[in-house]
């Protein structure tokens, strides 16, 4: 019997790595950070151009992980040590502790909802609160609540304890402490995945003191059905409904200024699919998409920016803004922008901003990267052996990487690039294997 | 089956995607009114974790023999509704799917009241049909472990070896009478400017000296029966056909450049080639002395005769423009572009390289295209440059058309011995654009490379490394099983008339001695057209029978036979 695989990240990618490769009899070792698998992915509202609704195609999936017989899913974990090499890498992984005893708890929410500590809700971008004991959501898997130490009454103050009071299963621990697993793997792939620029250094657009200017992947949960709003566009600001809306693209993207100077790939299809999803709302909208260049570089992409315009009515102007500036009354926002096709210096009035923010490196990259042995390049993304002839292997052999961890890309290229994977650690373990 | 259908009924509120409209505790008593409704519950999330217990714990504790759920698409969630009843010990084929969300919240989300009603129709009809559900056995069938890759381009050539170091034998099918496919014509590669026979070689070698890997060059499929596990391929070449068995099927035939023949003065105004050419002619060192040169992007592509972006051709240009620029920094090269299709890290780096070394980058409009005409001394172009507003006009020595990639003129032939879908363009279609990018419905034949849609040789290798390992997962299994829902002849109804045989488009049904037809029901998908067509009613399709189906389409009439 051949050595498990370790995947790192339990994002689409390694979802999509882990099930390649159980499918195929190998056991596999999922080490998740957060309290859930289900990455970014589980977070946006509808994928294009199917308009599928994300989560829905993604829980079947993160289920099917969940009740493989060759999965282990370690959530809230981390991988903190490596050594030896392909065929018998020896890693240590820290569980943080849940002070949930995850063998009796249902998920059935009574301690969430008797919890009286309210913090932001991360998961849905801060636009609402959740408690200090949660879900961090509702498809979450596994579906096992949570306490958030540094926001518990018990845990910051020794007072409250309610949670384990109401709790029905007895499963509440907060004795719970960080577990050390040992895990002897054949191979690891590394599907760490990527997070969202932050625009507020960007002071021009308002980020930050302007509450209706978001960025997208908030966006994502204002217009989710399982969003904070119920799907409906309230602005943040008012709760006005959004009627009148722009996207900015290339924010923190292509520019040697400030931000990055590379191209984040996805960020003009998904400006498109979201102001699609503000017409199916409300087709009297009026939604303009401020780009740079158009990048419809996907199949079918092209038809999906034509339709947009041509049936949806979404506009498109060329330009980088320079400015968002806001009317202290109405709370209304203004945009100020030269259409460079037309060279006209304008200005636009809306209710709600989006900044389409460039995907930049996870910071925790560093670390691992250190623990791993692998190189990172110069933003901070992990580094291909070779970017032409080895895309999906490393400097060290034995250790692969797909998804957004080593560059933005969209979901197709990570679940393709993750099969990749699983195919180079199966190889591996054939190699190596007795 | 002897015993009283016990059926369960479990009614999801999706949050708040059903929950908000349909008045899921009134849908939960009304299931209880049905008949042979034993037990019903709400979820708020039926697919959770929990949901997924609550339905387990239900059957072992009401004893249930049925399940119904009422909650999406059975697209998405039936599998993981099965895996469920399979785990409490209930065959799969005991569940059914009513469809409140997709087909009723999500369509009547202003008229809530009349949502609850149609959902009570649906959820009425489910149990209709649940209540005659049969058990379905799935047969089991052995996978060959051979693969069969069709093309021998660095796509096909990865994916063949990938295969070999997974274990497993496999046959490489080239059309040309050498490896390597269209990287044989390119120069270098971006983005490390590597010779693209330098990338070829080892790859080339690996698959000649590999004894588990059997290259059949001047070859071309001539015809593939069978299924998953077990395909059978013949191949013919000027040498004769020959027949062999494969477990898998990875199709990477690539992709072909565009011919801009009367586009933009190619094939009538001198000093005007692809950038193909231009690769060609500077890998042979034969350019000359060029001292200006003017590209032009998207020679053929996003236009309504081919509306897709080529993908490649912005970075291809980027690179090439450097070279220029490198070999003679004095050289004068523009690229004319409506988008820059420069993306990621490595490629953007590109763009900003190619503009470090001063070449010029020119934005025209799709509705007033670049010009290309005989001038004093060579090619002239005349574009509208939309961000200066003003015309320029340029008398380079060299025009360079960026030509898409265009599909693969062999793609229909093949999607058809193949039966897979192409899309509108032309290339290949996979299951699913997001979550199945490489593997085709069909099961045990996918899909790698430029046959699937213009991309890099990067990417390429990639995909195909994920195709090598869709493919060896049923074959590293040994065993798959197959579905249950297929077509049964009664052979005293059929009269041998073989129109089933005709429509079949999984060549699933044959005749047999007697002149009565046969399903395969390995390599039957149930589509049902057989069934459809039969003028003697002699097909039934299992899960879907006739009497399963009179009496769902009875209870959406508000009939419920007892």
């Amino acid at each position: 019997m051949s050595k498990p695989v370790l995947v790192i990240g339990g994002g689409v990618a390694g979802i999509q790595a882990a099930l390649d490769l159980a499918d195929r009899g190998l056991k596999v070792h999922l080490v998740e950070k957060s309290p859930s698998i289900g990455g970014v992915m589980a977070q946006l509202d509808k994928t294009f151009p199917t308009m599928d609704c994300s989560i829905c195609i993604l829980a079947p999936k993160m289920i099917e992980c969940s009740r493989h017989p060759n999965i282990t899913i370690h959530t809230l974990s981390q991988v903190t040590g490596v050594s030896g090499g392909p065929g018998d890498f020896k890693v240590k992984v820290i569980k943080e502790p849940r002070s949930v005893d995850e063998s009796k708890c249902t998920g059935c929410g009574i301690c969430s909802e008797k919890c009286p500590a309210k913090v932001k809700d991360e998961w849905q971008e801060g636009l609402t609160e959740r408690k200090a004991i949660y879900i961090i959501f509702p498809q979450a898997v596994p579906l096992i609540a949570c306490i958030d130490r540094d926001n518990c009454l018990y845990f910051q103050k020794g007072i409250c304890q309610i949670c384990s009071k109401v709790c029905p299963a007895g499963a509440i621990d907060y004795e719970q402490k960080a577990e050390e697993i040992d895990l002897d793997v054949s191979s690891i792939i590394v599907a760490t995945g990527f997070q969202e620029y932050d625009p507020s250094e960007l002071g021009e657009y308002g980020y930050g003191r302007f509450e209706d200017v978001i960025t997208a992947k908030e966006f994502e949960r204002l217009v989710c059905a399982s969003g904070p709003t119920g799907g409906h566009l309230n602005r943040p600001s008012d709760g006005k409904i959004a009627h009148r809306v722009a996207f900015v693209q290339c924010v923190g993207s292509r520019s040697h200024k400030k931000g990055y100077p590379y191209c984040s790939s996805v960020c003009c299809m998904y400006a498109t699919k979201e102001a699609v999803l503000i017409k199916e709302h409300e087709p009297a909208s009026d939604v303009t998409i401020f780009y740079m260049d158009l990048k419809v570089f996907g199949q079918g992409f092209q038809e999906f920016v034509d339709r947009a315009q041509s049936h949806w009515g979404v506009k498109y102007v060329r330009g980088r803004p320079g400015e968002i500036r806001r009317n202290p009354v109405t709370k209304d926002l203004t945009i100020w922008y030269e259409n460079t096709e037309t060279g006209e210096v304008a200005e636009k009035e809306v209710d709600l901003a989006v900044l389409c923010t460039t995907m930049i490196s996870r910071p925790e990259n560093k670390e691992l990267a250190d623990v791993l042995g692998l190189e990172l390049d110069e933003w901070g993304f992990f580094e291909s052996l070779d970017p032409l002839m080895n895309p999906i292997e490393t400097n060290r052999p034995g250790i692969y990487i797909c998804g957004c961890c080593h560059g933005p890309r969209d979901i197709p290229e990570s679940v393709a690039e993750a099969s990749g994977t699983a195919a180079c650690a199966a190889e591996t373990a054939r190699r190596y294997g007795q | 089956m002897s015993e009283e259908p016990r059926i369960g009924v479990f009614v999801c509120h999706c949050g708040i995607n059903i929950g908000g409209y349909v008045d899921v505790p009134k849908i939960v008593e009304y299931s209880m009114t049905l008949p042979d409704v034993v037990y019903a519950e709400p979820n708020l999330y039926t697919c959770s974790s929990d949901g997924l217990q609550k339905i387990k714990e239900a059957i072992e504790k009401h004893n249930l023999n049925r399940v119904v759920v009422a909650s999406c698409t059975p697209r998405t969630h039936e599998p993981l509704f099965q895996g469920a009843c399979e785990e409490a010990g209930l065959n799969k084929y005991l569940f059914e799917m009513a469809n409140i969300r997709d087909q009723c919240s999500w369509v009547h989300m202003h008229e809530p009241e009349k949502a609850t009603q149609k959902a009570k129709d649906l959820v009425r009809m489910a149990v209709a049909k649940a209540r005659l559900l049969t058990p379905g056995d799935e047969p089991e069938i052995d996978i060959h472990p051979t693969g069969l890759v069709i093309g021998g381009g660095v796509s096909g050539m990865t994916a063949a070896l990938s295969l070999m170091n997974q274990g497993f034998k496999v046959h490489l099918v080239e059309k040309a009478d050498k490896l390597g496919g269209a990287l044989n014509e390119l120069g270098t590669l971006f983005p490390t400017n590597v010779k693209a026979g330098e990338l070829l070689r080892p790859l080339i070698k690996g698959v000649e000296e590999s004894p588990d890997i059997v290259v059949h060059l001047n070859s071309a499929l001539k015809e593939v029966k069978g299924f998953l596990g077990n395909f059978e391929a013949e191949i013919e070449s000027k040498e004769g056909s020959e027949r062999f068995e494969v477990g898998t099927v990875i199709v990477a035939t690539g992709a072909d450049y565009l011919d801009p023949v009367g586009l933009f003065g190619y094939g009538e105004v001198h000093g005007v080639v692809t950038q193909l050419e231009l690769e060609q002619k500077m890998k042979e060192g034969s350019l000359g002395d060029v001292k200006s040169v003017v590209m032009v992007q998207c020679a053929g592509s996003r236009i309504e005769e081919r509306p897709y972006c080529s993908r490649i051709c912005c970075t291809e240009a980027m690179k090439n423009a450097s070279l220029l620029k490198e070999e003679d920094p004095d050289r004068d090269i523009y690229i004319l572009y409506r988008d820059l299709q420069t993306y990621g890290i490595e490629y953007t780096e590109m763009e900003w390289d190619a503009k470090r070394k001063g070449v010029k980058l020119v934005k025209y409009d799709k509705a007033r295209p670049p010009v290309v005409t005989r001038g004093e001394r060579g090619p002239m172009v005349k574009v509208w440059a939309s961000l200066l507003n003003e015309e320029l006009t340029i008398e380079p020595d060299l025009v360079v058309l960026s030509a898409p990639l265009v599909p693969n003129p062999d793609n229909k032939t093949l999607s058809q011995q193949l039966k897979v879908p192409l899309n509108s363009d032309g290339f290949f279609m996979e299951a699913h654009v997001k979550l199945r990018p490489l593997d085709f419905a069909t099961d045990g034949i996918f899909v790698c490379g430029t046959a699937h849609s213009p991309k890099e040789v990067a990417e390429s290798i990639s995909q195909a490394k994920g195709a090598a390992s869709r493919a060896g997962i049923p074959m590293a299994k040994g065993r798959v099983r197959a579905a249950a829902i297929t077509a049964v002849v009664d052979e005293d109804r059929c009269c041998g008339c073989g129109i089933c045989i005709e429509l079949c488009p999984y060549n699933a049904i044959t005749k047999d001695e007697m002149g009565i037809a046969r399903v395969t029901s390995v390599v039957c998908k149930g589509c049902g057209v057989c069934g459809a067509s039969c003028p003697e009613r002699a097909i039934t399709m299992r899960h879907f029978t006739n009497e399963q189906l009179e009496a769902q389409g009875l209870a959406a009439l508000g009939r419920v036979v007892d």
